[in-house]
């Protein structure tokens, strides 16, 4: 599913053990940066950068940011990836939807600081030399687009809900949550509800996600 | 965003006394926190990240309960076999928060200590008692549709937004914590959040740099668990009204019930009196709509979220015929 997650790491998780090492023994004790005021002056704040090893698309990067920059910002602004979309900004549209560590996640409403470590994809790592992931080959022969602008974050989603389904998880829509869910249309559209596609080509995003459902059935 | 200071904490003791200083805030999911930073209604100088620290699983407790991590996500929870074979609402009432993405990151500590989603909470133009203490609740003459009919007074009428603390106080659940001094210490869930009384920019008892540790559930009571919402759309949106609801029943009469409601309060609002119109109660309609005008007794509304009283006592209703499988 994931393609990525089988790949080495770029940057080491010993590396970025060491960085994180190093970081948490000036956090604590006697560590002169801690602000005991309320707030953090222009000039500290000029000087608060942190320095993280982000894996996305199975290459490391380093990057020296701001601890404010959010992993959609860091990946959009920082790294050039601007495949993934800023819709509302705020964790209602699903239109900068990521994976991490094999799970979708909204990468506006997290920090880019908080995922030293972490496996990335985004919708630039999905395609491969043999061609389109079939999630994407599948929105594209159903047309479940219109504008796009959704797009990535639907089929980073879309695959999450497959991997989601694989390990059994339940949903809003599952009639008895201790049964193995099945993905039904209504399955579907129940946990792919926090992308929201403006045009509303909602019936064609369930039609593609249902014949990779069924393409991996066969 | 206002700029702070990140830490990423490995030992929960020092976390616990960073976040004791003023303006330090813990940071897990940050589904929520993260979105009020940006909206600078919080401002924390000194941000304790606290997924590195050792509060996950989910494990079986020797009452034959469960003590779920803080830090275990709401779609692990609600996917784990143990909660969806005993304790099916708080599944179901996971599962009706939020969407896939959100869950999959928000923590259990976090979705107890997330903040209503009031409009005019969120919109720094107008006043708030819970934003800014003394200046005022816009909601009382707003669009307050969505706010709360129960348990609140006119300097702040929000309510609390989770679904999952609905089914955790129908469950009885309690909350270990540890605070900045070594302490630890046990808080039933109905005791966790706060009055607004004349402060409600405080909404828990919890103390600067206590942290929830874990969530212990006691052993499921006797009974058929249900969690019904009721939203203006199918899917991600929060409750107008939720009702988590567990009864016990022979073949004419409730047993035992135990009753409580999102959407309308401050908290997470038990009715004592819907369950004990309820205890030994004949399973028709009659006996549901006394537990529901029971529970509603003391309800206010303040214009637009008048029908949230009529609303909930439907809701009631609905959710023990169902959950009885009676007419």
């Amino acid at each position: 599913m994931n393609k990525s997650s089988d790949r080495p790491l770029g940057v080491t998780r010993r590396r970025v053990l060491e960085v994180g090492t190093v970081a948490s023994a000036l956090s604590f004790v006697g560590d002169s940066r801690l602000v005991q005021a309320d707030t953090l002056s222009a000039a500290e704040a000029s000087l608060n950068l942190v320095t993280v090893g982000l894996q996305i698309n199975g290459r490391g990067h380093t990057l020296t940011l701001d601890p404010r920059t959010t992993l959609l910002d860091a990946l959009r602004e920082h790294l050039g990836l601007t495949g993934t979309k800023k819709g509302c900004d705020q964790g209602q549209c699903g239109a900068c939807t990521v994976i991490v560590n094999g799970q979708r996640i909204n990468s506006c409403l997290t920090l880019a600081v908080m995922h030293a470590g972490d496996e990335l994809s985004t919708i630039e790592g999905l395609a491969n030399d043999d061609g389109l992931h079939p999630m994407q080959a599948a929105f594209v022969r159903r047309d479940a687009l219109q504008c796009g602008y959704c797009t990535p974050g639907q089929i980073c989603s879309a695959i999450a809900v497959l991997t989601e389904h694989k390990a059994g998880w339940p949903s809003y829509a599952t009639a008895d949550v201790a049964s193995e869910p099945v993905l039904t249309d209504a399955e579907i559209r129940e946990r792919m509800s926090g992308n929201i596609c403006r045009c509303s080509a909602y019936p064609n995003i369930v039609a593609a996600i249902r014949d990779v459902v069924e393409g991996d059935r066969t | 965003m206002k700029p702070f200071h990140y830490e990423r904490s490995s030992d929960i003791s020092s976390a616990c006394a960073v976040a004791a200083r003023p303006a330090s805030k813990f940071i897990a999911g940050g589904t929520n926190l993260i979105d009020l930073m940006k909206l600078e209604i919080e401002t924390p100088a000194n941000l304790v990240d606290i997924n590195a620290l050792p509060l996950g699983g989910i494990e079986e407790t020797s009452e034959h309960g469960l003590r779920i991590g803080a830090l275990v996500t709401n779609s692990a929870l609600a996917a784990d076999m143990k909660v969806r074979l005993k304790y099916p609402l708080l599944s179901q009432a996971i599962l009706a928060g939020a969407s896939g993405q959100l869950r999959n990151k928000a923590t259990t500590g976090g979705n107890l200590l997330q903040r209503t989603r009031c409009p005019y909470f969120y919109d720094t133009t107008k006043p708030c008692n819970k934003r800014q203490p003394g200046s005022g609740c816009a909601a009382l003459e707003g669009l307050n549709r969505m706010n709360a009919v129960l348990g609140v007074r006119d300097n702040c009428i929000a309510a609390h937004p989770s679904d999952m603390a609905v089914a955790m106080t129908a469950l009885d659940a309690r909350i270990e914590t540890l605070a900045a001094d070594g302490a630890t210490r046990t808080i039933p869930i109905d005791g966790l959040y706060r009055a607004p009384g004349d402060t409600p920019n405080i909404e828990t008892v919890l103390q600067p740099g206590e942290l929830i540790k874990s969530v212990v559930l006691p052993p499921p009571p006797p009974g058929r668990q249900i969690y019904r919402k009721v939203r203006d759309r199918a899917s991600y949106a929060f409750a107008l009204v939720s009702v988590a609801a567990i009864v016990a029943h022979d073949k004419n009469h409730v047993q035992d019930a135990r009753v409580a409601f999102g959407g309308i309060s401050y908290k997470p609002w038990r009715s004592a009196e819907a369950e004990s119109t309820l205890s030994g109660a004949s399973l028709t309609r009659l006996s549901y709509d006394a537990a529901g005008t029971a529970a509603l007794k003391n309800a206010r509304g303040y214009g637009h979220n008048n029908f949230k009283i009529p609303l909930a006592r439907r809701t009631l209703r609905a959710a023990l015929t169902e959950v009885t499988g009676t007419i």
